[in-house]
């Protein structure tokens, strides 16, 4: 096949991902009308969309008095005020109507007596800019992204949206002004290459948490929206924060949802001690999630851990009224007795922190619109939700802000695209002569490759890399050495070889080029991390500790700034941080503390 | 470290290069610190051969990909523990449906059934500024229906569904049905009986029951099937 060759199909807009961002983009474009297609590796309620627990964030104020300006402050404090001022008022906002929406499209959130949705205490969710907990997570038990994605696909399927479920998109195609033109795909049934031609290009596809060894990430989390737009030269940006979710199950990675802790859990190391009062007076176990899992492994690393190896702390629910944890946390207790063979009403689950989220990904802005460097939109390309960086979540995500963020940004880039196609801004520009050019020789380099890799291998390489040199504390030497080990995987990448060279739903092949992206992501990740030499949010590193200059390390005269990474030269740059909200004042710097 | 050996028996099948199906012997070397799930055996499997083929994502029994049969009985590789498992443990792809390659079958039959049911919510009425209310007790009606993971081990382990996925709902579809029906923020709870009042569609429920057992999930579509069957006698009379 030749670029030639290669069929080509056309649309208004093309979305790559079914989760919850691209399932509600979907919904805009299909209701509005517009030819859409939505392509997906897996069925869309497959997406990791569906492994999310806790809630999601709405000042609604069911359960007692709360407003989008206090949901705001806690999520701008949360970000170590990396976030964007402006992305982060207009989701904090946008919240209230968003959950309701979903409500509206047959969500089954759970109710309280008066028949509202029911809202739960989260980690850094406060009342009155910082004060005390407030209840802001909307809940539908411990199966909120569940509940959520089916309802979005349901949503779609009344929409008839149409959907190429087991797609995997390969490559972004850019022409010579910089335009995005839609993407080149594969149909992993029968290894068929097809262009999908756009005006508009939503990348929906969700993080890379499988750059690390130990992750909540579902195996399909592999930064393919990530891998496409460095190769097609678009920036990342904040790279170098990532969330470790302080409870994961020990040994198995699986995620217990924070609203455990917002339902009434306690963390508890080898003395039984409720640690967390020491780290965080105030909120306690449910502080932003950064300070807890520095916290856990703070008592770990000083041997206050549990277990026969002291390497993982308790999360204790055995005080709580069964009743309640059969209700509010059916799932949780599935999870503990499948994956860490207990039963929480009877025994504390044994948790360590665990990869879990990527703060940073494709520059956005709040409308969905993909940014350059200097903040201009790069036309025809959009997207929202992980892979993208509006940035709401700068340098440590709250909890349930990642379903929020979905909701709010899916909808802002459907609302955009329809806005651009309709203003005429973006059209069907043809197809440059050698758009798939790249994307064939890299699937022609696989297929005929020799003495070359294993990719099972390279990926464990990759990811035990990442693990040991860019985890929860990170350290300059090591930082510096895993830089050189990680360009050293990526010659192992650039030679993989798979043995199995079938047309038909060939596995091998399509994780041969999910480790194509993962590296791109490592890259990124690593040298981002390596160069930013202030501890902010999720990024802690021994040579910036807390003194009374820095409080935490944190150095905003150097370092309060975005780090843009560029594969091309592997180089970085920064952008200002947007600090001026949309109506309100901003939110001045100030030291982090719960 | 506790190790041993596994025997398996895989039901292997390429269109690229097989006539025909087979069974594949393999021995495996088990970690029992570390190896818990069959997923688990699978992934180590396939580090070795490159080209056994089956579905997975999230590992945890909430996304329903690597739903296969195992010893005779459907389940999810992931929730699967190995200690429990009689040797030689053999796979095979869910049976009924239209086999792609190894341990991937077509699903479309098995979709095209769940989406004819109108899975999602109607409700005509003016759209409220906010949510629509619903009490505790109401909502507490869904549970045991909207976990579904659309996995598709009940429908395939149905003999009514084997012999007429065509026209037959099928367990799971059935339970969603039943979930709509069930939700009193939906308004469309006549013509959604009258879809199933068929003798295909519902009626072809001949309540064997194995749905119930091989659910991952624990939930019960033959009692959803019953409560639609008891709402339709209701309305008859």
């Amino acid at each position: 096949m030749t670029t030639q060759t290669i069929p080509v199909r056309k649309f208004d807009a093309v979305i790559v991902g079914a989760g919850g961002s691209g399932l509600r983009a979907a919904i805009q474009l299909s209701e509005a009308g517009l030819k859409t297609a939505v392509l997906s590796k897996v069925f869309p309620t497959r997406s990791h969309t569906v492994a999310a627990q806790g809630g999601v964030s709405a000042s609604l104020g069911n359960s007692e008095e709360d407003h989008w300006h206090w949901h705001m402050y806690d999520t701008v404090k949360g970000s170590d005020w990396l976030g964007d001022q402006d992305a982060i008022e207009y989701m904090c906002r946008m919240a209230p109507e968003v959950v309701v929406e979903l409500e509206h499209f047959g969500m089954p959130f759970d109710r309280t007596d008066e028949g509202k949705i029911y809202q739960r205490p989260f980690g850094g969710h406060m009342s009155n800019f910082g004060e005390k907990p407030v209840r802001r997570a909307c809940a539908a038990a411990d199966r909120t992204g569940h509940a959520m994605l089916h309802a979005l696909y349901q949503r779609n399927v009344r929409a008839n949206t149409q959907f190429f479920v087991e797609w995997m998109a390969l490559d972004l195609i850019r022409d010579q002004t910089g335009q995005v033109l839609g993407v080149i795909a594969l149909e992993m049934e029968t290894g068929d290459v097809v262009a999908f031609h756009a005006k508009a290009t939503v990348f929906a596809c969700g993080g890379a948490g499988r750059i690390f060894y130990s992750s909540t990430n579902a195996f399909i989390n592999t930064g393919d929206g990530l891998g496409m737009a460095a190769r097609a030269g678009i920036a990342l940006e904040d790279m170098e924060f990532w969330q470790f979710h302080p409870t994961g199950v020990a040994g198995a990675g699986v995620l217990i949802t924070e609203g455990v802790r917002g339902e009434g859990g306690i963390l508890r190391n080898s003395t039984n001690e409720r640690f967390m009062e020491r780290y965080a007076p105030n909120a306690k176990d449910l502080a932003s999630r950064d300070v807890v899992s520095r916290a856990m492994v703070t008592e770990i690393n000083e041997g206050r851990g549990c277990g026969p190896n002291k390497d993982f702390v308790l999360l204790d629910i055995t005080h709580l009224d069964p009743a309640t944890i059969m209700k509010r946390l059916p799932g949780i207790r599935e999870i503990s007795i499948q994956f860490a063979g207990i039963d929480p009403i009877k025994a504390p689950i044994p948790v360590v922190p665990t990869c879990h989220y990527q703060m940073g990904g494709v520059p956005t802005n709040y409308k969905g619109q993909v940014v350059g460097d200097d903040h201009s939109p790069v036309p025809g390309f959009y997207a929202a939700g992980e892979v993208a960086c509006a940035s709401v979540h700068g340098a440590n995500r709250l909890g349930t802000n990642s379903l929020l963020d979905l909701l709010v940004f899916g909808k802002s880039s459907g609302d955009t695209v329809i806005a651009d196609i309709r203003a005429g801004k973006i059209g069907l520009q043809p197809l440059p002569d050698d758009f798939a050019d790249r994307t064939l020789a890299r699937l022609n380099r696989l297929d005929h490759q020799t003495g070359g890799s294993d990719v099972s291998e390279t990926r464990l390489e990759l990811q035990r890399t990442m693990q040991k040199h860019c985890g929860v504390f990170r350290f300059k030497d090591m930082l510096v050495e895993g830089v050189a080990k990680i360009l050293d995987i990526e010659k192992a990448v650039a030679v993989t070889q798979i043995k199995d060279k079938s047309k038909v739903w060939n596995t091998a092949r399509v994780e041969a080029l999910e480790l194509d992206n993962l590296i791109e992501v490592a890259k990124a990740t690593m040298v981002s991390a390596e160069a930013r030499k202030e501890s902010r949010g999720a990024h802690v590193r021994d040579d910036a500790p807390d003194t009374p200059a820095n409080p935490n390390g944190r150095d905003d005269v150097n370092w309060h700034k975005h780090t843009l990474w560029h594969r091309d030269g592997n180089r970085l740059s920064y952008k200002p941080v947007i600090m001026k909200p949309l109506s309100v004042e901003t939110i001045a710097l100030k030291t982090r503390s719960y | 470290m506790a190790t041993s050996t596994m025997q398996f028996k895989i039901y292997r099948y390429d269109p690229d290069k097989d006539n025909a199906p087979y069974m594949q012997d393999i021995s495996v070397e088990v970690n029992f610190d570390v190896d818990r799930k069959l997923l688990d055996i699978l992934t180590r499997l396939k580090a070795k051969d490159d080209s056994l083929s089956y579905r997975r994502s999230c590992r945890e029994g909430i996304c329903g990909s690597d739903a296969m049969n195992i010893n005779g009985k459907n389940g999810l590789a992931c929730l699967t523990e190995i200690k429990d498992l009689k040797q030689p443990v053999v796979l095979r792809p869910l049976p009924g449906l239209p086999v792609i390659r190894d341990l991937i079958v077509d699903m479309t039959q098995f979709f095209k059934q769940y989406h004819s049911i109108k899975p999602y919510l109607i409700n005509d009425g003016p759209r409220p500024d906010r949510e629509r209310l619903q009490s505790p007790e109401d909502r507490e009606e869904l549970n045991g229906l909207y976990e579904c993971i659309l996995c598709a081990c009940c429908s395939t382990s149905c003999p009514s569904f084997w012999w007429n996925p065509d026209k037959f709902v099928g367990p799971a579809g059935l339970l969603n049905a039943y979930r709509f029906i069930a939700d009193t923020r939906d308004q469309a709870t006549n013509e959604r009986l009258d879809d199933l009042e068929d003798p295909y569609r519902l009626f072809r429920c001949h309540t064997i029951m194995n749905c119930v057992d091989v659910c991952p999930k624990g939930l019960n579509p033959t009692r959803a099937i019953g409560k639609i069957k008891e709402m339709m006698v209701r309305r008859a009379i």
